[in-house]
């Protein structure tokens, strides 16, 4: 059953990454000849989904867009990870001091805003964009990181081998970077998965709401906000961006849970 | 209790007075002058000038920092630029809209999540914990305002029950304004009725793996008996940290699904004062919603000590 999980979650995850890959040498229309007479075609053997309300074929559209998608989450992850991950590093090492209350505190003030207030200010400073969206999400990664690595490498403080570390005369800096940050790899990685779904959802988020990505670039939560407009008519346009992220998301999901099943042997036989 | 009741109303204090000067400095800063926005292109300067000194954007940014939080404590939070009418009042209309919206989803993912997650845990490993788990990977997946567009089109659309969007206000009705929120709060109460259902489940699969739940198996009990009689109280403590922390997503997922339903809500005012410049109504409902979340964080907190004294010492 597990196995199961995670291989459909690997075999979503690797369609939609394909998909945006090749969308950067080939789609099967181009996206930017809008063609009025095309509109509204429902899914047949040339527009395989159909087309949107300026004739533009849908798959190409939903294949562009999940480099969007991809590029967002990817790059709101690593900004997560970049700064989360020595904050929450340092923050162990220097445990119980004033740097490690300090960190704590600024991490609970970001938990304090939701992920979307702090995209909704920065774009009200400076403007709607795909790059405003990538910080805001980036910014709310940052703590999750630091939090995550700070209770894992607290753990591994304790522990002998970094005793030993010590008495070989390693500073602080080269046992959280040599030793530590190899332990704590694997759960980096099952959260870097589950912030990865979360960004997509994010940005597909700000995109409907008009914050994100900004036409004419294809996103998913942009083609649906167009779609809704036009429910009423053609309801089937609202269909395939949706499933394109809730498919998207599942996979990761489901990626995340076997990869942390797979690599923490200690829980494969629980829950 | 008394010492951490004052620890983490230190705390609380600092964090608000922090949040109120990150959100004063972002927002200062934008690039623009309210006064020679709202009088357009062909404003003479001393229109703009007097309209400046009007709204008190004349004055240096720590006086104005100062004003804002001194009336952010007295309730007043400045007039709005566009509507000139009393931020508070707007706030005070829109917030009869978000919070009922939070609150209606949250009772409705609490309903929905408690017995799933109850039934799943005492049929571990069987089909209806296989099917209600496969469930709530999808309903985490879901992007909650595709399925808010999907209840419109079957509820609202195909079979006419609810409508589309749009709040008739209280006044007419609690049923009537209850009718108009409930496709809205399911959108948003079905992404945490499968997170809450999940932690529902492991919580108590936890606790029953407990020693005491073998004594009271031990005693006589049936597995069902104890689980209802020993684990459930034991398994909520982290169903509730889960569900306060829920509370701040709601309300912000609001501002999202408010959208898809053109329900006047605190959402709706923000994205409308966004689009307006409408710079201090901006400051002081993103001030608002950090106070709630904040809010319930705090009582979470101390909730969470007096429920586990363990907890007092530390940190």
């Amino acid at each position: 059953m597990r196995l199961r999980s995670f291989i459909l979650g690997a075999l979503l995850v690797l369609i939609f990454f394909s998909a945006a890959l090749i969308s950067y040498v080939w789609t099967p229309f181009d996206i930017t000849q809008i063609d009025i007479k095309l509109r509204f075609k429902s899914p047949d053997f040339t527009y395989w989904l159909g087309t949107d309300h300026y004739g533009r074929d849908m798959l190409s559209m939903l294949m562009i867009g999940a480099r969007t998608s991809i590029a967002v989450a990817i790059v709101a992850v690593g900004i997560g990870m970049l700064f989360g991950v020595p904050l929450g590093l340092a923050a162990a090492a220097y445990r119980g001091r004033f740097l490690d209350e300090a960190i704590m505190r600024g991490n609970d003030l970001v938990f304090a805003f939701p992920a979307l207030l702090i995209a909704i200010m920065i774009t009200a400073v400076y403007g709607p964009g795909a790059l405003n969206a990538i910080i805001a999400i980036g910014i709310f990664n940052i703590p999750v990181f630091a939090r995550l690595s700070r209770g894992a490498a607290l753990s591994l403080w304790k522990r002998d081998f970094i005793l030993a570390a010590r008495a070989a005369g390693k500073g602080v800096t080269r046992i959280s970077f040599e030793h530590i940050l190899p332990n704590i790899a694997n759960l980096l990685i099952v959260q870097g998965t589950i912030q990865f779904s979360l960004g997509i959802l994010a940005e597909a988020g700000l995109s409907f709401v008009g914050l994100g990505t900004q036409p004419p670039i294809p996103s998913w939560g942009r083609m649906l906000a167009d779609s809704q407009t036009l429910i009423y008519t053609e309801p089937q346009l609202a269909l395939f961006p949706g499933l394109a992220i809730l498919l998207t998301v599942l996979g990761l999901n489901l990626l995340g849970d076997g990869l942390r099943d797979w690599l923490d042997p200690r829980l494969r036989h629980e829950r | 209790m008394l010492h951490y009741i004052f620890k983490r109303t230190l705390i609380l204090l600092a964090t608000l007075f922090v949040a109120s000067l990150v959100v004063f400095v972002t927002i200062e800063v934008v690039p623009g002058d309210p006064a020679s926005y709202m009088l357009g292109l062909n404003a003479q300067e001393d229109t703009v000038a007097a309209l400046r000194a009007e709204l008190g954007l004349d004055k240096s940014r720590p006086a104005r920092y100062w004003t804002w939080l001194s009336g952010l404590v007295t309730g007043d939070f400045g007039t709005s630029y566009t509507y000139r009418t009393p931020v508070a009042d707007m706030v005070g209309d829109r917030l009869w809209v978000s919070l009922p919206l939070a609150i209606y989803a949250l009772v409705l993912a609490t309903l929905i999540a408690f017995p799933a997650g109850v039934y799943a845990a005492s049929r571990r490993g069987g089909i209806t914990d296989t099917v209600v788990m496969a469930l709530t990977q999808l309903g985490v997946a879901i992007p909650n305002f595709w399925f808010a567009m999907l209840l419109v089109l079957l509820f609202a659309i195909k079979l006419g029950w609810f409508s589309a969007g749009g709040f008739p206000g209280w006044d007419a009705g609690v049923w009537q304004a209850m009718k108009s929120l409930t496709l809205p709060a399911i959108a948003l109460a079905l992404p945490q009725a499968s997170i809450l259902t999940r932690v529902m489940r492991s919580s108590l699969l936890d606790v029953l793996n407990e020693d005491f739940i073998r004594t009271a198996r031990a005693k006589g009990l049936s597995r069902r008996q104890a689980l209802w009689k020993h684990a459930l109280r034991n398994a909520m403590v982290p169903v509730l940290t889960i569900m306060g922390l829920q509370f701040s997503f709601l309300l912000a997922g609001a501002i999202i699904i408010e959208n898809v339903f053109f329900l006047p809500g605190l959402g709706r005012l923000i994205f409308q004062s966004i689009a307006s410049r409408d710079l201090i109504v901006v400051e002081s409902v993103v001030m608002i919603l950090v106070l709630a979340v904040v809010l319930v964080t705090f009582a979470i907190d101390l909730a969470y000590a007096w429920v586990d004294p363990r907890l007092r010492g530390s940190r």
